[in-house]
């Protein structure tokens, strides 16, 4: 990829107004509460933003793009019947419990439904998932660095790892947050022509079809065995998989979106933050997904593209996005594009070790290793974090290195951490009777399961390491759906079975947690453009047009 | 440092700038499978949008 000098004036004014923001930011920020959560005083149009930008990392963009290019519009399902009805579920139902339980953090949430073991687990398992999917950012920031720039593997990985560390270190969740927003308006702003560019010269959604496989081009019409569709899936992998399980999982439990609505300044903002950002997120299949396609379709109609290949001489679909890009950017515009991509990675990663930050210094610091320190210290503590994050972040690159699909490895993280856990947040919000054991217990077999599920089946020549194999899947992303189905069973129906046998909490404790035991400012004198039910129906009609429409 | 629009604004005027600049009086705006001037037409917009917010993060802030 050649870059000019304006492309290089363009990435580097980027850098150094987020550096400015960071600056300008800290010197607001005074307590520990300030830098983690940011006091709860986020405007709820920030929030939204931030809620999908943070979700908007390196596997989004890049990964999503190479989805489309390799399994077609079927990758949509991620959105249209994942991610937004995911979104809209949090927004109406488990905000309110988020919010009124006062929590700062996922895990804390735990702790005050359940008890101290319940929360130490999830907070280490959590742990680990944020540096994962941070390192698997800063491997993909690093590659792009070594592309543009030129430099070796580990002199880029470096150089992102001291980006994410000054402006990180500099503001906390604020700076992390407002430079979210940011970058969303530069993703917007930088891939949208492109998508706009390609589908025109590919002849339009028309002369896509007739250039594509129809597997390619439909979403539901080859569902119906896992044979017919490139992903490999069949319906129940789909909808109790992908649809249930995942997406439910991802959006409910995982702590850095939810954190991003836990900063609204208020409790209706908090409840709007997901159901507002569904908006943006229910579109953002045709900025990403549809380039991959029309990359293909001009391929296969000889219109001077070629699909790019990896050192190994098969197709790297991972590299769609950027040959797109030099293919239809001239200078100036190449520029932003490559800075919108590497704002993206620099959103996955400094969300990530952010969170990573605020579980450590609250749900493993201060619960067990010092509690009562002046707020001083935890202050200073959560800055250190920081550091420890992001060189523990630059180990899981090397990992995420030793992979050739980063996507699989992060949706596999993703089935043994949030797929039991989802179960236990259901029944813990909406079931009095789950006690603080039998979601121990419920949670820690689901994670058991879900390794054993990985050991005992094989697919793409990855798991099997049980000792032999008893299933084989089509893909690796069918395997990991039927392992996050098996973690997520098993943790709910050992939950229910050891709560009723053991102690429950009595409904004092319950207060502000459980359905049934909080109570909510009413809402009937709000406009209907902001009650959450409202706009909820809206989005879940515009994404069954689309899914009718794509069929 | 309440209001993010105004940096948003600036920031995107500044890109702006630089961008319809170089589609106005650039020499070469196209790429290889692009004829489209897609420098002017991007650039204009990012004037209007980061003109928009600035607009809007100044008007709070007064």
């Amino acid at each position: 990829m050649n870059l000019s000098g304006v492309d290089y004036l363009i990435l580097i004014l980027y850098f150094a107004f987020t550096m400015g923001i960071g600056w300008l930011v800290k010197k607001t920020v005074s307590s520990s509460e300030d830098f983690l959560t940011s006091g709860r005083s986020v405007p709820v149009w920030i929030t939204s933003l931030a809620f999908i930008a943070t979700n908007l990392g390196a596997q989004e963009v890049i990964g999503m793009c190479a989805s489309g290019a390799k399994y077609g519009i079927m990758t949509s399902h991620f959105y249209w019947i994942g991610a937004i009805p995911a979104m809209v579920f949090v927004g109406i139902f488990m905000m309110p419990f988020y919010w009124s339980s006062k929590a700062r953090s996922v895990p804390e949430y735990l702790k005050l439904r359940f008890d101290e073991k319940t929360r130490g687990l999830n907070a280490i398992t959590f742990a680990m998932m944020t540096v994962f999917s941070s390192g698997i950012s800063m491997y993909a920031l690093g590659l792009l660095f070594q592309m543009v720039l030129g430099w070796t593997f580990e002199q880029s990985v470096l150089l992102s790892a001291a980006i994410v560390l000054v402006y990180t270190y500099l503001g906390g969740l604020t700076s992390a947050i407002y430079n979210e927003v940011l970058q969303f308006f530069l993703i917007v702003v930088g891939f949208a022509p492109l998508a706009i560019l390609a589908v025109n010269k590919a002849g339009g959604w028309e002369g896509m079809k007739s250039n594509l496989d129809p597997a390619m081009v439909h979403s539901w019409k080859y569902m119906g065995s896992a044979a017919e569709n490139p992903m490999g899936l069949e319906i129940i992998g789909l909808s109790m998989g992908l649809a249930f399980v995942m997406s439910f999982g991802y959006w409910c439990t995982n702590f850095l979106v939810v954190q991003r609505a836990m900063a609204a300044n208020s409790y209706e903002a908090a409840r709007n933050t997901p159901l507002i950002a569904a908006f943006p997120k229910m579109v953002m299949p045709f900025v990403v997904i549809v380039p991959g396609m029309a990359a293909v379709a001009l391929a296969s109609s000889m219109a001077g593209y070629q699909m790019p290949v990896g050192a190994d001489g098969t197709t790297n679909y991972d590299l769609v996005l950027t040959t797109m890009m030099s293919e239809f950017y001239p200078s100036g515009m190449l520029g932003i594009g490559i800075t919108a991509l590497l704002a993206s990675f620099m959103s996955g990663m400094a969300g990530n070790v952010t969170a990573f930050n605020t579980v450590f210094t609250y749900d493993i610091y201060q619960s067990y290793i010092r509690k009562d320190a002046p707020d001083a210290h935890y202050l200073w503590v959560g800055r250190m974090t920081t550091i420890v994050g992001t060189i523990l972040s630059i180990g899981a690159a090397y990992v995420a290195r030793q992979y050739n699909n980063i996507n699989d490895i992060l949706q596999l993280v993703f089935s043994f951490v949030n797929a039991p856990l989802l179960a236990t947040f259901l029944l813990g919000m909406f079931w009095k009777r789950t006690t603080a054991n039998g979601a121990f217990w419920g949670l820690l077999l689901g994670t058991f399961s879900a390794a054993a599920t990985h050991g005992l089946t094989v697919a793409e020549n990855k798991g099997g390491w049980l000792g032999g194999s008893f299933w084989e899947f089509s893909s690796s992303m069918a395997q990991n759906f039927w392992i996050a189905i098996v973690a997520w069973t098993v943790c709910f129906v050992m939950t229910i079975a050891i709560s009723l046998f053991t102690e429950r909490k009595t409904d004092a404790e319950l207060k502000d947690l459980v359905m049934g035991f909080t109570e909510h400012p009413p809402e009937l004198d709000l406009p209907w453009y902001r009650r959450p039910v409202v706009l909820g129906a809206i989005v879940l009609v515009c994404c069954l047009i689309f899914n009718i429409y794509f069929w | 440092m309440s209001d993010l629009r105004t940096p948003v604004g600036i920031l995107f005027l500044l890109f702006g700038i630089i961008v319809t600049t170089l589609g106005l009086f650039g020499s070469n705006n196209t790429a290889p499978l692009s004829d489209v001037n897609v420098n002017l037409y991007v650039g204009v917009f990012m004037l209007l949008f980061g003109g928009g917010m600035l607009w809007l993060g100044l008007r709070k802030a007064s």
